[in-house]
């Protein structure tokens, strides 16, 4: 809770009255291999590529998200998904900020295999930063759905929803891939729902949140499952918040919208590309030119500068 | 003690004839059916059958998917080219989906 030092209340009253600034979001790039976050006061902005990130060295919490790394996946879009997913910790590691942790958005593994589990995390560990996890269904596949639970589910609630505080944001990383209903789209469920609702309760309305789940919480594309049946009362708990900044993963590509005071962002997949919605028979995996391959896979990394109401997000491609 | 054998190996024979009518029977009943798995879609999606038919899902996409009628069956994740059978020995309508992708549904009609 002593991170919560830096809770800048004195950036304007919590009603909510800077708004026109926290509305502010610049993405300046969409290359590919992740999304580099910068948060500065409250809401998602982008430091641009990375060669300017450096050069302007934003201050306060970088943290970073990688998505879908689907190890086990061996298939024509991508028949090596562990060395692509190694390729990206090299590209974090060689990043000019090194970043506070790192969230991960679900489908670590494509089968759940023990193996692909032990697989993932000697890789994803090389990175020496603290791991947030959210499983994907992709997580969820074995017999007894424990592989998951053992390694990433301690000190978590149902199915793996949490939330923690870092530098005087709250994050929150809920789970939407489980009991999911024929017709459907990604669930939350009533028991998580809950728990959100009261896990926010009392909280500043200042306190920058950010909300992180595998599947989009708001609705990309329903004829593919691209989107969260519950996701609406999610969003309704999280109004009347100055800056909210949803992460997911799942589509394997980056898409944005800003609504309000909210940011939605979907990072790229180390692993393979998926299609355009509607631009395919079905989001199947997307075979690529070879030399193309690594321009659509990538990680992002988001920063948060105290004392500015702007959060960045930059999408680094593992090439280009 | 010769009865004993004999009669032991005539019962033997009829059990043999009888298994293998009630197989021949059984198949020329119900014909065993493939639903497959294409661009995350059940094909057919919706059929009807005869009891005791064996329906058999194989998945000819990238992706694992899964097969299940809710308190009825359960598949494991398949994944590709794996596949998945279940025979219907009552009547009645099995609606089923893949429930790591519900929107892709079916219903199997058995009669």
């Amino acid at each position: 809770m002593s991170e919560f030092d830096h809770d800048h209340n004195d950036q304007g009253p919590e009603d909510g009255s800077g708004v026109s600034r926290r509305r502010v979001l610049e993405c300046m790039t969409w290359a590919g291999t992740g999304v580099l976050w910068t948060i500065s006061g409250g809401v998602p902005r982008s430091l641009g590529l990375v060669g300017a990130a450096q050069a302007a060295q934003p201050a306060g919490l970088t943290f970073l998200q990688i998505s879908d790394s689907h190890v086990g996946f061996d298939k024509p879009a991508n028949p090596n998904a562990i060395g692509t997913l190694e390729e990206a910790i090299a590209k974090i590691n060689g990043m000019p900020t090194k970043p506070s942790f790192m969230i991960h958005t679900g489908d670590i593994t494509h089968l759940s295999k023990a193996a692909e589990f032990d697989n993932a995390q000697r890789i994803i560990s090389q990175a020496k930063l603290d791991v947030h996890y959210v499983p994907g269904e992709h997580d969820f596949l074995d017999e007894e759905i424990k592989l998951y639970r053992e390694r990433y589910g301690r000190d978590t609630k149902g199915a793996g929803w949490y939330s923690f505080d870092a530098s005087g944001v709250h994050f929150i990383g809920l789970v939407n891939v489980v009991n999911l209903k024929a017709g459907g789209l990604g669930n939350l469920g009533a028991e998580q729902l809950e728990w959100l609702e009261d896990d926010l309760k009392g909280r500043s309305k200042s306190t920058p949140i950010v909300v992180f789940a595998h599947i989009p919480l708001w609705t990309v594309y329903p004829e593919w499952g691209w989107g969260t049946e519950d996701g609406a009362r999610a969003l309704d708990y999280l109004k009347g918040f100055g800056s909210v900044t949803v992460l997911n993963g799942h589509i394997h590509q980056v898409m944005q919208k800003v609504e309000g005071n909210v940011t939605f962002h979907t990072a790229r997949s180390t692993a393979f590309p998926q299609p355009a919605p509607g631009s395919a028979p079905s989001p199947g995996p997307m075979k690529v030119a070879d030399d193309k391959l690594r321009g659509l896979l990538g990680v992002a990394s988001i920063n948060f500068k105290a004392g500015e109401q702007r959060l960045a997000i930059i999408d680094t491609p593992l090439q280009g | 003690m010769l009865s004993v054998t004999l009669r032991n190996l005539a019962v033997r024979l009829v059990v043999a004839v009888v298994l293998t009518f009630s197989q021949n029977l059984g198949s020329a009943r119900a014909e065993d059916i493939t639903v497959n798995i294409d661009n995350f879609t059940f094909e057919p999606a919706q059929l009807t059958v005869k009891v005791g038919t064996t329906v058999t899902w194989k998945n000819r996409d990238d992706i694992p998917h899964t097969i299940v009628s809710a308190g009825k069956f359960k598949s494991k994740a398949l994944d590709t080219d794996d596949s998945y059978s279940f025979t219907f020995t009552a009547a009645g309508d099995y609606p089923f989906f893949c429930s790591l992708h519900p929107h892709m549904t079916g219903t199997i009609k058995v009669e």
